[in-house]
């Protein structure tokens, strides 16, 4: 029973920092300030949201049960590295492409 | 517990929607490109979820797993390729 609340409270605070990231990347005025609603996004929404899968998934304990959690981890550490990557590599390309950054006044892009 | 993942996973699917439309209106590649990043980690959250709904969790976390792995190498490999595109930008740079 308590651990349904934390795990229906993990969901929540996740579901909640995917629609800041989703709106953000809407909003947002230029590509490079759009790139940090979409990092947050992956990050810790997807953080939270996996470690309350993994916690449900513990419900009836056995061996198996233990692997899939621990593979539900392995997501979460693939994507905190592989996330910040992916980030650096778009802002590179967008460097080295001479995209020029958003100042206040301009229009927004 | 299960209404509870499937009304999260029906808000999740609504969420795609945002960054489509980025997608659709994003004035450079680059943007375009993170508005696919931004869906396929949303993707990797709804697959465990459609786990969870069907009880085969164990089968579908290698999905996620590997769908991971697609996206970020999907994302790095077209970075890599579209910062060789000098002028590309031109539409974007103007303002």
């Amino acid at each position: 029973m308590i651990m349904d609340i934390i795990v229906c409270a993990l969901l929540l605070c996740s579901l909640f920092f995917l629609t800041g990231g989703s709106v953000g990347i809407l909003r947002f005025p230029d590509f490079y300030s759009r790139l940090h609603p979409a990092g947050k996004l992956d990050t810790l929404g997807s953080l939270l949201a996996l470690i309350a899968f993994a916690l449900f998934n513990l419900h009836h304990f056995s061996l198996m049960a233990l692997l899939t959690s621990l593979k539900i981890l392995l997501i979460f550490v693939f994507v905190s590295i592989a996330s910040p990557t992916a980030t650096h590599g778009i802002v590179d390309a967008g460097v080295r492409a001479g995209l020029a950054p958003w100042t206040k006044g301009q229009k927004r892009r | 517990m299960d209404n509870i993942f499937l009304y999260s996973g029906l808000y999740l699917a609504f969420l795609m929607v945002l960054p489509l439309v980025r997608i659709v209106i994003g004035p450079t590649v680059l943007d375009r490109m993170i508005g696919v990043n931004a869906i396929g980690s949303k993707t990797v959250v709804l697959l465990i979820l459609i786990g969870f709904l069907y009880h085969r969790v164990d089968m579908f976390v290698d999905i996620a797993l590997a769908y991971a792995m697609l996206n970020f190498i999907a994302v790095l490999a077209a970075s890599r390729y579209f910062q060789k595109r000098k002028g590309l930008y031109d539409e974007a740079t103007y303002m």
